[in-house]
């Protein structure tokens, strides 16, 4: 089986995971796409590092994955923030960045 | 290499006397303004004693160097040093500046011993540390620190204690300075890539002489000569001097218009003409022409004006544009008198800002026609105002004539036209002096609240020095003259252009001797 | 003061050139190296009366007259020390201080004493001291009578410089230093705006001439590299004829602004706003007489340039006829005189631009006149002290019998510049006018005939002013005017001045080669016999000039005297009417300068705040519209930013792949 289908798996949940980014107004599960596309590219550099013959892709989606799950405790805990000071995880209602 | 620290000393005790008046305990507080004195005049002695060790004949550029490596990963150093123009500027300032804490010392009424007074007098301080600083800087890099450093205090100056515009007028003179300061930054940068680099790669020396291409050192001049021009301030990038002059304190105004704004044709001296000779002759002609348009420019605008303050700032924009034209004149005559120029305009603006600022304070109003007849009100001060006004319209006899007819004189060797242009400005000046004066100290003496009083014991000590320097750089500038010849001379030296010789040889008179050749 | 002689010994003194003629001058020594006194002197007393504020009003003005006669005593001594020594020795050189010294500009403080400057001296310390005494009387109940004696001091010590400068800036120096004192004086009473305006006048218009004086300078500078008179001398011969042209038109306007004369000479009516002994002795006997003595020192100069003299005695020979004009028709005594002086100036000018036969008798006019005007404007101010500080001569009339000793002295000076032999005027007028004929071509005709007429309607004006004042029946009344003789601080000087109008021309020009003559000629170095022939004879045109002056005295004594003058000046003819207003001098300056002036300023104006500073303001402006702009981008929706991001990443990626 060639490679390449890794990379398409890999493209296709990234494009997934951005759609639902940008399409999706609840908070959770704009964070779960957000994970999808960690995911994607994690099996991205899986499939790289096995091409290539080198460690480099599986080290850096370790990497990734322990930033990720950091980056889960803090946004989780953003969001029940914002979730019990507003009643709601929409994230169009937040939009206190703006000048 | 290193002697006696005299210039890192001249520019540490102020720095010194302004943390201390910023730290004094409330209980000492009320004595700020005589502290900050102390140390102003310890450093005019420095000064003074500095310039004593100070030899005209000395071969080498600068003297009273110091030199350490700053970040020498860059070519950065810290160094100083002085040639006769500096010292001359320096002293300059460091007479100013107690002139100035003594003329500001009711500067904020009702304010007396609290923290935002002390502040004030230790940011004039501070302020007195980046112009030694700024003139005594030989690395172009250390020289762009101080230069834009000297901003800081000055905005808060503005902002923080002038009048009702206060915020819009600091506001413009930084962004108009930034914006200088940041093309000049460019220029500094280019200008050490194009060295030798090295741990003093930003050092003025290394940096003179270098063989540029055509239009790499016409870009550099550029990048210099804007933001000099910016700060000098010529026509057409003035429009800042007015506002901030007009809004500051008059302390201020006169440190900024009659030192900081120094810098800019200091600069033009030791940067533009020095590091870039060949695009400096490109640029002289439209340098003349801007010069010569701001002398009369900048007349004729001070004769519209209701606003004495504004006035006397536009006076400067004039006697700037004069001292441009005498150092791109590029001749020794020119060149030292606009140098002496440069001495002679910061003690007559500062005469002209402080002596209009005691008849403001007086009067409670900034507009030439809300005075009239003040002459039998102050006659002391109507007096020390005219011999002031007389300074600015350059009579024989008082620093200023001197410094003006050589300029001129200079310029008329290689421009005859533009000086000849130029000197119309004395006409002009002579009418905004003359008209403001009329119309502020001659008429029916007017019906004014009894007990206006006439220059009391401290104004006398702001005005009998600034008097007597009129007149003995008008009678006898020769020890001025001395310092600065030399270095005009080395600057002209670098940038290779010889004095024309006169059409017809005359013999010299001092050597008698009978025949003319031709 | 030592450091003043201290350089003494080392300037050796400049020395002339071959064919220059003798103005080798010597060092100084002796009482002449004291010379420099005669500036101090007045100097000190300025600072004294003007530093010492009131503790000196008690003594200051005595003390300022003092000092001017002291001024006056070294004046004199220096000059007899000069009389004593061989005509070739006489000019000296005093070496004062090292003044400017930077690149190429080299010039040394120095005093050039020679018969030319020692005779001014003489003339202004003389004439000056005793307008101090006058003035004692004059100023007696003035409040500021101590500035007045310090301004008075001032003016003697800038005059002194002037006179005694060894450069053209230092030259310059004394110039203003005179222009400074005239302005403060023209001023002394400005609590009149009136009188204010007429000072500013008055010293902007001799800016106007100043620019001129600078010009000429930094040309002798290019072209000579020094600018001492030496040095100038020197170079004149072996200068281009159109440099010197250059020059000499710059330092004619330089002396057409110090010495009002066209198109310069709007400024002296006004000018006699100032107190009349400042009248009498800046504004007639001494400063306007420097344009004289500049193009008289200057004479090597114009006498390289046939053009430059030309328009010399053109400008005279305009002045002379204008000046005369305008004094027929003035009702203000002091106006009148004012006229005249500036008439009298254009016959001085004339004679300097006529060249070496001139120069002798422009110094001996502008002698002759300091001594007789200053005498009657003394006199106009005795009569004015004497009836309540009126001018208006149509008020006065008959004050004969009640101011006998101003009427005697003033009649001294009437005659004296009529020209009446043997009074002063005689000497050196007639002898302006009979210069003025020589020549050839048109030259003689034209120049010859204004001064000839010149002097015909001088004799007019004059006899007018004095009739309209002295006789014919009074206008006045007792209650308003309490005429009467003044005290004798001022008739003493009116009569050592009249006695003066009497003698002078006769002492000094005497003889076939006159006393004035033989000491002045060491400067010009004139030979005998070069001067040339009139083209009329000379007893003719003296003759001519005598029937003039005589149809002039008559006309007016048929006009003022016989008939009677009314006290409301009648409306007159055109030429009445703008000769009363200066032949509209002021309304052509007024049109071509000051409301072009006024409108070109408040454009600029306009053009600063609203064009200049509005395009920096509006590069601001520009600014921050921009990011107002940019600003709603950032909507705060995480979303939009993470397109935006995403749109980035592709754009960079699909970059980075068609690059390959």
């Amino acid at each position: 089986m060639s490679l390449s289908h890794y990379i398409y798996l890999a493209t296709i949940l990234f494009s997934i995971g951005a759609v639902t980014v940008l399409l999706r107004r609840n908070a959770i599960i704009v964070f779960m796409g957000v994970e999808l596309m960690l995911n994607a590219t994690n099996l991205a550099f899986v499939t790289f590092a096995r091409v290539h013959g080198t460690l480099d892709g599986q080290v850096i989606a370790l990497f990734v994955m322990v930033v990720a799950a950091a980056e889960v405790v803090v946004g989780l805990a953003i969001i029940m923030a914002i979730f019990r000071a507003r009643r709601s995880a929409s994230v169009d209602s937040a939009n206190l960045m703006k000048l | 290499m290193n002697q006696f620290p005299w210039l890192t000393l001249m520019g540490l005790v102020p720095l010194v006397g302004a943390i201390v008046v910023w730290v004094l305990p409330a209980g000492l507080a009320p004595r700020a303004k005589q502290i900050a004195l102390g140390f102003s005049l310890v450093t005019l002695a420095l000064t003074v004693a500095a310039a004593l060790t100070f030899s005209p004949h000395s071969t080498a550029q600068f003297q009273l160097v110091e030199q350490h490596q700053w970040i020498p990963q860059f070519g950065v150093s810290y160094a100083l040093g002085v040639d006769g123009i500096a010292l001359a500027l320096i002293l300059m300032a460091t007479i100013l500046t107690p002139i100035c804490l003594l003329a500001a010392w009711h500067d904020l009424p009702g304010e007396e011993g609290t923290s935002r007074e002390k502040n004030y007098f230790a940011l004039m301080l501070v302020l007195e540390t980046f112009m030694v600083g700024v003139f005594a800087a030989t690395d172009v890099f250390l020289f762009y620190v101080f230069f834009e450093a000297m901003l800081i205090p000055v905005y808060f100056l503005i902002g923080q204690y002038g009048g009702q515009r206060r915020q819009a007028a600091a506001v413009k003179f930084l962004v108009f300075s930034l914006a200088g300061g940041l093309i000049m930054l460019a220029a500094v940068i280019g200008l050490y890539t194009q060295g030798p680099g090295g741990v003093d790669g930003f050092l003025v020396q290394k940096l003179t002489g270098l063989h540029l291409s055509e239009s790499t050192g016409r870009l550099l001049f550029l990048g210099f000569f804007i933001a000099f021009a910016v700060k000098a301030p010529m026509f057409p990038v003035h429009t800042w001097l007015p506002d901030a002059a007009t809004e500051a304190k008059p302390a201020t105004a006169v440190l900024l218009v009659g030192v900081l704004d120094k810098v800019g044709t200091y600069g033009m001296i030791r940067f533009c003409l020095q590091l870039f000779p060949e695009a400096s002759k490109w640029a002289t002609p439209v340098v003349i022409v801007l010069a010569v348009i701001s002398v009369l420019y900048g007349a004729l605008l001070a004769i519209g004006q209701t606003d004495i303050m504004r006035l006397i700032s536009y006076t400067s924009i004039s006697h700037f544009g004069f001292i441009v034209l005498g150092i791109f004149a590029m001749t020794t005559t020119g060149g030292a008198g606009a140098t002496l120029y440069m001495v002679n305009h910061g003690f007559t603006t500062a005469a002209l800002f402080l002596f209009a600022a005691m008849l403001v304070n007086r009067r409670g109003s900034k507009r030439i026609e809300d005075f009239g007849g003040w002459q039998r009100v102050t006659p002391l001060l109507a007096g020390s105002f005219l011999v002031a006004g007389l300074s600015g319209l350059a009579l024989p006899g008082l620093g200023a004539f001197i410094a003006e007819f050589l300029t001129l004189v200079g310029t008329f060797q290689r421009y005859q036209v533009a000086a000849v242009i130029a000197t119309i400005g004395i006409i002009l000046a002579a009418l905004y002096i003359l008209l403001m004066f009329k119309k502020m100290m001659t008429g029916p003496k007017p019906d004014l609240a009894k007990g206006t009083p006439d220059l009391g014991a401290r104004e006398k000590w702001v005005v009998v020095p600034l008097i007597a320097l009129f007149l003995v750089l008008g009678f006898y500038p020769k020890p001025v003259m001395d310092i600065i010849n030399p270095a005009i001379r080395t600057t002209l030296g670098y940038v290779g252009v010889t004095d024309p010789a006169s059409v017809v040889t005359v013999a010299d008179p001092a050597q008698p001797t009978t025949g003319v050749t031709k | 003061m030592h450091t003043l002689t201290n350089g003494l010994g080392a300037y050796a003194g400049p020395v002339a050139l071959a064919g220059e003629g003798p103005v080798t001058a010597v060092t100084a020594s002796g009482i002449t190296a004291y010379a420099w006194l005669l500036v101090a002197l007045p100097a000190l007393g300025a600072a004294i009366l003007l530093v010492g504020g009131k503790r000196t009003n008690a003594f200051g003005p005595l003390l300022a007259t003092l000092l001017s006669w002291g001024s006056f005593v070294v004046g004199l001594l220096v000059v007899i020390s000069m009389a004593g020594r061989a005509d070739a020795d006489r000019a000296a050189h005093l070496h004062l201080f090292s003044w400017i010294n930077v690149g190429s500009f080299n010039l040394d403080a120095g005093q050039r004493l020679d018969p030319l400057s020692m005779a001014f001296v003489l003339l202004i310390t003389f004439v000056g001291s005793l307008i101090h005494v006058y003035s004692l009387g004059y100023m007696k109940d003035d409040p500021d009578k101590r500035k007045f004696f310090a301004y008075l001091n001032l003016f003697v010590a800038a005059m002194l410089l002037l006179v005694t400068a060894d450069s053209y800036l230092l030259l310059y120096v004394g110039w203003e230093g005179v222009g400074l004192a005239s302005w403060l004086l023209i001023g002394f009473w400005n609590d009149n705006p009136a009188y204010a305006t007429a000072a500013n006048k008055a010293f902007i218009a001799n800016r106007v001439g100043d620019l001129g004086l600078s010009v000429a300078i930094m040309i002798m500078f290019f072209q000579f590299g020094h600018v001492d008179f030496a040095s100038v001398d020197a170079g004149a011969a072996n200068a281009s004829p159109g440099a010197l042209t250059a020059m000499g038109l710059f330092l004619l306007l330089g002396a057409c602004g110090k010495s009002a004369q066209f198109p310069l000479q709007s400024w002296l009516g006004d000018a006699m706003a100032g107190p009349t002994p400042v009248s009498a002795l800046i504004h007639a006997a001494t400063m306007v007489t420097a344009g004289v003595y500049l193009v008289v020192r200057s004479h090597a100069i114009f006498e390289g340039s046939p053009t430059a003299q030309l328009v010399v005695v053109i400008v005279g020979a305009i002045t002379l006829l204008f000046g005369a004009v305008v004094g027929c028709a003035k009702d203000d005594m002091k106006k009148a005189l004012a006229a005249s002086t500036m008439s009298q100036i254009g016959y001085m000018m004339l004679a300097a631009g006529l060249g070496p036969v001139g120069y002798v008798f422009a110094i001996f006019h502008l002698l002759t006149h300091g001594f007789f005007k200053a005498g009657m404007f003394l006199g106009a101010g005795s009569v004015m002290h004497g009836m309540n500080d009126q001018v208006n001569m149509r008020r006065f009339g008959g004050l004969r019998t009640v101011m006998t000793i101003t009427w005697a002295t003033f009649m001294m000076g009437w005659l004296a510049i009529l020209g009446v032999p043997p009074f002063a005027g005689y000497w050196s007028k007639d002898k302006i006018i009979e210069a003025a004929f020589i020549g050839e071509g048109w030259r003689p005709w034209v120049f010859g005939l204004a001064a000839l007429i010149g002097a015909g309607i001088t004799a007019f004006y004059m006899s007018r002013l004095f009739f309209m004042t002295f006789h014919g029946k009074k206008r006045w009344t007792e209650d308003i005017h309490h005429p009467h003789e003044s005290p004798l601080t001022m008739t003493i000087p009116m009569m050592v001045l009249a006695f003066g109008s009497v003698v002078l021309g006769a002492i000094l020009g005497f003889g076939q080669t006159s006393l004035l003559q033989s000491w002045l000629n060491p400067v010009f170095g004139i030979t005998a016999g070069t001067e040339g022939e009139p083209v009329l004879p000379a007893n003719l045109l003296l003759g001519l000039t005598l029937v003039l002056v005589l149809a002039g005295a008559g006309l007016a004594w048929v006009r003022y005297v016989r008939d009677v003058v009314p006290e409301i000046a009648p409306h007159g003819n055109l030429v009445t009417q703008a000769a009363r207003n200066d032949l509209y001098q002021d309304a052509v300056n007024e049109g071509a300068l000051m409301r072009p002036g006024i409108h070109l300023t408040r454009s600029l104006v306009f053009t600063d705040t609203r064009g200049i500073d509005g395009a920096a303001s509006g590069l601001g402006a520009l600014v921050i519209g921009a990011s107002t702009r940019l600003r709603k981008l950032q909507n705060g929706y995480v979303r939009s930013y993470a397109l935006t991001m995403l749109a980035g990443v592709v754009i960079i990626l699909g970059a980075v792949w068609v690059m390959q």
